[in-house]
């Protein structure tokens, strides 16, 4: 076997050791979060019959081990329970059990969350990647400076700011694009493309300051070796050795920032989702964490973690092929 | 491509050239107005110390200064056309096909991430010289040429998974790729073993007399040049101090800076005899994780006397100083201090047998905390080994500055305000101030130039003249043991191939490793690497 994939297997399996490290980590955290479902929902009037009943309809009755062996074990099979409101005694037991399964609540918005993540990352990540070596290329030029300026000036901003400036230029001073991105499954691709333009937009400017910067950075560190003189001794051009000498070195640090960003689109967007109403998983997240709707809490957590897991792991395995010595070992 | 010029015609004329470089936000010079020519053919060694602007030179015959460095006068005429007025895309015409390069490292001049034989013939398929599979074929032929292994196929690995000299060799393979009319090597052999060195040398030597190739050559090994140059030019401070035909030089010096320069090798040590052994190694074995390194080493070290360690790269002589330092435990074997066990790990060693030992490391620079000044890097030990403090502890340091020969205004000096030579004399009084039996030197003069190193090695001397200190000296070069040593260890793949005293150990007859490595020093005299090449059955490496 080549040792490449050996080591991607290794970091596999490391990945999903992890990730069962972090539902352990999550289920006890929401276990320690103060106060109670039952309570939030029954009033402090409830009698304890009532309170009773209600914990044991959610299996709240049981010991801790017991309530995440069940959990974990649903989410293996895919199945992460259902949410704790619209059970049957909230409603005061007429209506039957009117909730809903949490993988029906959460695949819409997680759909929604990637759509935009994955809009952004089509815009962000290639233009911060040029941005990076043009850069680096024309380095302590006006371009530099001005590309260097812009992004450290857009990365400064609040996001909720930037949002609201794009607002008033795009939405009211030059009215093209939609300031509501109220998405539904329903909608049209391109209306959704359409009403997406502007979080995109946001997003992008948020995160493409990092990306470039660390680009640049990279490309400019390897820029002092002796290899990048003996290229250019060698009658290399200014964009040959960047592109052919520079940037295949410099693959491994770059991976890694954009895995960092592309995960803060997936897991930290939620400012965003409110400024533009925009139906993610970030503010699903909030307001199950305000109603105590710990199952869908429990999921939305798995799902980061895997969020940042996975990206990492990726980032990982491209420092590892882009790196010779690993890829051709003696 | 132009045609060949015939030999003896002017190839490249340097005229009156001045380079600024500029750092600690000015400009100052580092070429002050040298004339340089070269003709077809000929093979220019220039020598000087580091600083001597010879680096710098070698470029600028390119029309190439690196990033800080400007030309303000002078024409550097190369077959007619004054490079120092191109632009930089006009020079490019000329790089990597008329001139080209062989930089000091090959392991990192060449790019990780692409293959050799790619980069070997990049620039002569960019240039159009020849299309890829003929560029290709002849770039093997080259690598044949040069007494590279298995010439078909080594162009296809990476340059991680070939050794140093191998790589260094695919370099001039490289260079010779487009059939330059003029080749600069910039130290192309300093970080390399000398078994290694002597075959790289003479691979060189017969391509650039094959293709008739000018080259400039440059250094700070005088007998490394001797075999190459057709005519030597020294340098200082960016001046230059005199030029003359190779023989001549050796034989005839006229500068009192050239003869100080030849003078450095003849410093000896008269052999001392002693019989108690301080430190003796036992049956050592030791490594990293599942790599053995020392295979059962012994070593006896006399008291009061200095035994040199030598062997090359990976023979496992800096380990066997991290096991008696107690930083690697060894596997088994014993490390006898004064008669007594030593506990293998650090951590189990009183203070005072940490005390007893101390070490000297090769790169002064990176052994001192930069931010810490001398008063604070000697006092260190001062306070910690001899709890001394207050004015008892300025008064020892100055003792300490006394001793290296420095005054104790350089108490409140950083590292980075001494020269290489003062940095390892801080060192040196640091490993004195624990007031040590046994010092360690690793390498201790292996970055410094020539003159600087004598003036360490006469310090070293001195001292274990004065204080009776005993000195276990690792070093990869012939010429520091002959001037420091009493005993000689030679070491390679982790096991001691022979020891005893100097003389007996330089004294034919030789085990055969020893005889390799001695006869791998190059020598002063201009035929030797001949001779050398000559004697030696043809090998192919």
């Amino acid at each position: 076997m080549h040792p490449i994939i050996k080591t991607i297997l290794v970091r596999l399996s490391l990945g999903l050791m992890t990730l069962l490290a972090v539902s352990i980590i999550i289920f006890s955290a929401v276990e320690f979060l103060p106060g109670d479902f039952t309570e939030a929902i029954l009033g402090q009037l409830a009698t304890p019959e009532t309170i009773a009943a209600f914990r044991k309809e959610l299996g709240l009755d049981q010991t801790a081990l017991v309530r995440y062996l069940n959990w974990i074990g649903g989410v293996l099979q895919g199945d992460f329970g259902s949410s704790f409101s619209g059970k049957g005694s909230v409603t005061g037991g007429t209506g039957g059990d009117r909730s809903r399964d949490v993988v029906d609540l959460i695949a819409p918005r997680l759909w929604n969350t990637l759509f935009l993540a994955g809009m952004t990352a089509i815009i962000a990540v290639p233009l911060s990647l040029f941005l990076g070596v043009t850069s680096a290329l024309y380095r302590n030029s006006i371009y530099d400076r001005a590309v260097n300026v812009t992004s450290l000036t857009t990365i400064s901003f609040p996001e909720f700011f930037v949002a609201y400036v794009l607002i008033l230029i795009f939405g009211s001073l030059w009215p093209v694009l939609p300031t509501l991105a109220n998405v539904d499954a329903a909608t049209p691709m391109l209306e959704r493309i359409q009403r997406c333009a502007l979080p995109a937009l946001t997003l992008t400017l948020v995160i493409i300051a990092h990306m470039m910067r660390m680009t640049r950075a990279a490309i400019i560190n390897l820029l002092a070796s002796p290899y990048i003189q003996m290229a250019i001794l060698s009658g290399a051009s200014k964009r040959e050795v960047i592109i052919k000498h520079a940037l295949p070195n410099a693959w491994a640090p770059i991976a890694t920032v954009i895995a960092f960003n592309l995960a803060y689109l997936v897991v930290g967007v939620v400012v965003v989702e409110v400024v533009f109403v925009y139906p993610g998983i970030g503010q699903l997240m909030v307001d199950s964490v305000t109603s105590r709707n710990i199952p869908v809490v429990q999921a939305c957590a798995l799902i980061f973690a895997v969020t940042y897991i996975l990206l990492n792991l990726i980032a990982d395995i491209i420092g590892i092929v882009t790196n010779p010595r690993l890829l051709h070992p003696k | 491509m132009s045609s060949k010029t015939k030999k003896s015609d002017v190839l490249l004329s340097i005229k009156g050239l001045k380079i600024q470089g500029f750092s600690d936000e000015k400009w100052h010079d580092i070429i002050n107005g040298i004339d340089l020519t070269l003709h077809t053919g000929e093979v220019l060694g220039l020598i000087g110390e580091s600083g001597a602007g010879k680096s710098t030179l070698g470029l600028a015959a390119m029309g190439y200064t690196q990033p800080g460095c400007r030309i303000t006068e002078g024409e550097i005429i190369f077959d007619g056309v004054d490079l120092a007025k191109l632009t930089d895309g006009e020079k490019r015409k000329f790089w990597g096909t008329r001139m080209t390069y062989v930089a000091q490292s090959a392991a990192a001049a060449f790019n990780p991430a692409r293959r050799l034989i790619v980069q070997t013939t990049a620039s002569t398929i960019r240039a159009g010289i020849k299309d890829q599979s003929s560029a290709y074929e002849d770039a093997q032929q080259l690598y044949d040429v040069l007494n590279l292994p298995d010439p078909e196929n080594i162009g296809e690995r990476y340059p991680h998974q070939v050794s140093g000299g191998q790589l260094q060799r695919v370099m001039t393979a490289m260079a010779m790729s487009p059939r330059p009319d003029l080749l600069v090597f910039d130290e192309p052999t300093t970080a390399l073993d000398v078994t290694t060195q002597v075959e790289v040398l003479a691979s060189m030597r017969s391509i650039v007399e094959e293709f008739n190739t000018a080259a400039i050559y440059i250094t700070h090994d005088l007998a490394v040049v001797a075999q190459m140059a057709d005519v030597i030019k020294v340098l200082r401070y960016g001046n230059e101090v005199e030029e003359a035909p190779t023989r001549q030089m050796l034989s005839a010096p006229q500068q009192e800076y050239t003869k100080s320069l030849w003078s450095v090798r003849s410093l000896e040590k008269s052999q001392q005899v002693v019989k108690d052994s301080v430190l003796s190694l036992k049956g050592i074995n030791a490594g990293y994780g599942a790599a053995k390194v020392l295979n059962n080493v012994n070593i006896e070290v006399p008291k009061g006397s200095t035994v040199a360690v030598v062997g090359e790269s990976g023979s496992g002589k800096s380990t066997a100083a991290r096991v008696i330092t107690g930083l690697l435990p060894q596997m088994s074997g014993s490390v006898q201090f004064n008669g007594e066990d030593l506990p293998p790990a650090l951590a189990n060693r009183s203070k005072d047998q940490k005390r007893r030992i101390q070490m000297i490391y090769q790169m002064a620079d990176t052994a001192m905390n930069p931010r810490q000044t001398v008063r604070e890097i000697i006092g260190r030990p001062l306070e910690f080994y001899l709890g001394m403090r207050g004015s008892k502890k300025t008064q020892r340091i100055t003792d300490l500055l006394e001793m290296i020969e420095l005054d104790a205004s350089f108490m409140q000096r950083l590292p980075g305000e001494l020269s290489g030579g003062q940095k390892q004399r801080i060192c040196i009084a640091r490993a004195l101030a624990a007031e040590p039996d046994f010092i360690i030197c690793d390498e201790v003069t292996s970055a410094l130039d020539q003159i600087v190193q004598e003036g360490i090695l006469k310090l070293l001397l001195r001292l274990q003249e004065e204080l009776g200190l005993t000195y276990l000296f690792i070093t990869h070069d012939i010429s520091t043991v002959n001037a420091i040593a009493d005993q000689v260890v030679v070491m390679n793949q982790g096991e001691v191939v022979e020891q005893g005293l100097k003389t007996e150990v330089f004294q034919p007859p030789h085990p055969e490793y020893t005889e390799l490595l001695l006869s791998s020093v190059p020598e002063m005299d201009p035929d030797w690497l001949t001779n050398l090449i000559a004697k030696r059955p043809q090998q192919s490496s």
